[in-house]
């Protein structure tokens, strides 16, 4: 994918990158972390932490309940553990699992998945997750962590080990365009405005930050000037950011690389609607599955494209100047 | 006068003419994709080749979904190119298609896709679940009386997946003897070879004949073999049937095997690679001609 390239964001490399690296590197400050795979550790980059740590790393072989339920007990015996695999076969195959053994004990378990969304691109929807933030979110005392690029994904590894209880770290198969640096700073629950504005707010995560600064700066260009939040922390959300941005800008559009029912898109809604009413429209998959084919050509077809929030905002504006 | 046998080695020359081509769009069509699964295509080719060529099977493909048809099941949706050359083969969509695999708008999509193309029985690509919808297809069979049969094939390292022995002491429970499924036993599954990854799920024979199912092994490169061991998968009754194929992943051809860690799993080869696996392929089927 080119994203980010027309307004000058540098090409990064991909978050599942950055976080296998970080993880490397965690390995040798942490000597409790241990981390368990399902066969794919070369898709979700625990492979960096496996070569450097093989005596900590357990490979399950294709078995991700299996793989979730021994993360469950290695945590409850004091270790540390992060099980990885695809988002889609992690959070759907293991669900029950997750659920009864890291939610309800509410156990110190780090889940990452891979290949979200679409942007995987040509393997298609058997291996899509468009569904894992609703469900991750929908458990009770999980964190959702969605870095937009390399330095967020960095951070996001960091900081799911510096907080204690279960974390879901979704990360990407491509290339994300850098919306960072390295000196960005970051806080668990803090959503960070990357572009200043006043006419509407983007609330965006994952490599839907990178895309909703492209149509900002469309938007720019006849006059509309958008807020783009990036919310790294799908939950807990934060609340005070989204209040601000509604009285503010009066006017919300959430973006995200996942299905419109139960993810970012729906979490913004409740705040909203309870604390500072605003009109709001959403950019996401619409309630059905993708296909195979080249990344940037899906986003277009789905409806999640930088054009597609251009054309929301006009009708977000008409209801806004209505209201 | 021809012999029975003589008539016989002619059908195991068509198909091996057959595995031939389709073994070859297999590699066309992925290196031109520049992704995919074309090693995990082509350990199980053959045997794709004898369920569908050899009269195994009752299908139509003018009507895909006629009640009697037997089943075929790719729980291994990743080998889905070899399953798009055989249905083309097959008649029940134009070749044409083939080389629009993993396109934007193309229905011949990176895992099998039920709703998107006649003969695919099954939307798969998330392991471990083939066996499982199988075992209805059959369990469906008996309900209305009707004697269809139902083919599965899974991979060797998808036997990792906790389902699969769940539907295999259903089926046996059940005694379906409708029910055959093919372990595509090509010894790697994506990150290393299965005796590493879970030393002991092998040998599978002894597991499968633990849970009450007919167990036969067989070189699942040998067509005759193939065939004649489908065939005899009928006669069964009262059991579950499984016959573990030994295979290759890449069917020996010297770029996948290259590859020692996964024997390429998930990777294509580059036009000359390609090139090379042609030509090898050609030498591997020299005695046709
Ligand atoms: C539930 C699930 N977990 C992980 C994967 C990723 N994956 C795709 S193929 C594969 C290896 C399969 O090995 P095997 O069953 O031996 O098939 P082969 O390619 O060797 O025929 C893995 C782990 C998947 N598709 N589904
Ligand atoms: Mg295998």
């Amino acid at each position: 994918m080119e994203l980010g390239k027309s307004i000058g964001l540098e090409m990064g490399v991909a978050t599942r990158d950055a976080f296998g690296k970080t993880l490397e590197e965690m390995g040798a400050e942490i000597e409790n972390i241990v981390v368990v795979d399902g066969d794919v550790h070369d898709s979700t980059r625990t492979r960096f932490f496996k070569n450097a740590f093989p005596e900590r790393f357990f490979n399950v072989g294709i078995a991700e309940s299996n793989l979730v339920g021994i993360a469950s007990g290695l945590a409850a015996s004091g270790k540390q553990p992060l099980a990885a695999s695809f988002a889609a076969f992690l959070l759907c195959n293991a669900y029950d699992q997750i659920r009864m053994g890291i939610a309800y004990p509410r156990l110190d378990v780090k889940l990452v998945g891979s290949h979200s969304g679409i942007s995987l691109g040509q393997d298609g929807p058997s291996q899509m997750a468009i569904e894992d933030l609703a469900l991750a979110a929908s458990l009770p005392y999980f964190t959702v962590l969605v870095p937009a690029d390399e330095h967020a994904a960095v951070w996001a590894t960091r900081a799911m080990f510096d907080h204690h209880g279960p974390v879901y770290l979704r990360t990407g198969r491509p290339d994300a365009p850098q919306v960072y640096n390295v000196d960005s700073t970051f806080q668990l629950g803090k959503a960070n405005v990357v572009r200043e504005g006043n006419d509407l707010t983007i609330v965006a995560c994952g490599l839907m930050v990178a895309i909703a600064l492209e149509a900002a700066h469309t938007l720019s260009q006849q006059g509309i000037e958008a807020r783009v939040l990036d919310m790294h922390t799908v939950k807990p959300i934060d609340h005070a950011a989204i209040e601000k941005a509604a009285l503010e800008t009066g006017a919300i559009l959430t973006a995200e690389e996942h299905s419109i029912v139960g993810g970012l898109g729906a979490a913004v809604a409740q705040i909203v609607t309870a604390k500072q009413p605003v009109p709001m429209t959403y950019v996401a998959i619409m309630d059905e599955y993708a296909e195979s084919g080249d990344p940037d050509d899906l986003f277009d077809k789905y409806g999640i494209s930088a054009k597609h929030i251009v054309q929301k905002t006009t009708e977000l504006l008409d209801r806004k100047q209505a209201s | 006068m021809q012999t029975s046998a003589d008539l016989n080695q002619r059908t195991i020359k068509d198909l091996r003419r057959i595995s031939h081509k389709l073994s070859k769009q297999i590699i066309e069509i992925t290196t031109r994709a520049g992704s995919g699964h074309p090693s995990s295509s082509l350990s199980m080719i053959d045997i794709l080749t004898a369920l569908y060529f050899s009269g195994v099977m009752h299908y139509d493909p003018h009507r895909p979904q006629w009640l009697e048809r037997d089943r075929f099941i790719l729980s291994k949706g990743h080998g889905a190119p070899g399953l798009y050359v055989t249905l083309a083969e097959a008649g029940y969509f134009d070749a044409d298609l083939l080389p629009t695999l993993r396109q934007t708008g193309s229905p011949v999509e990176g895992h099998p896709n039920m709703r998107a193309l006649p003969g695919v029985e099954a939307s798969t690509g998330s392991l471990g679940q083939g066996l499982s919808i199988g075992l209805g297809h059959a369990l469906a069979a008996r309900l209305d009386g009707q004697t269809y049969r139902v083919y599965v094939i899974i991979g060797d390292g998808e036997a990792d997946e906790g389902q699969i022995w769940e539907a295999t002491m259903a089926a046996a429970k059940y005694k379906v003897d409708n029910l055959t499924l093919i372990v595509d036993n090509n010894h790697y599954q994506q990150t290393g070879a299965v005796e590493d990854i879970m030393p002991v799920l092998t040998p599978f024979m002894e597991k499968w004949r633990a849970f009450d199912w007919y167990t036969h092994e067989i070189d699942g490169h040998d067509m005759q073999k193939i065939v004649s061991s489908l065939e005899m998968m009928k006669s069964v009754s009262g059991q579950p049937q499984v016959i573990v194929a030994h295979t290759k992943k890449g069917k020996g051809l010297s770029p996948f095997e290259a590859d020692e860690t996964s024997h390429k799993h998930g990777k294509t080869l580059t036009k000359e690679e390609a090139q090379v696996a042609l030509s090898e392929l050609d030498d591997m089927y020299a005695d046709l001609d």
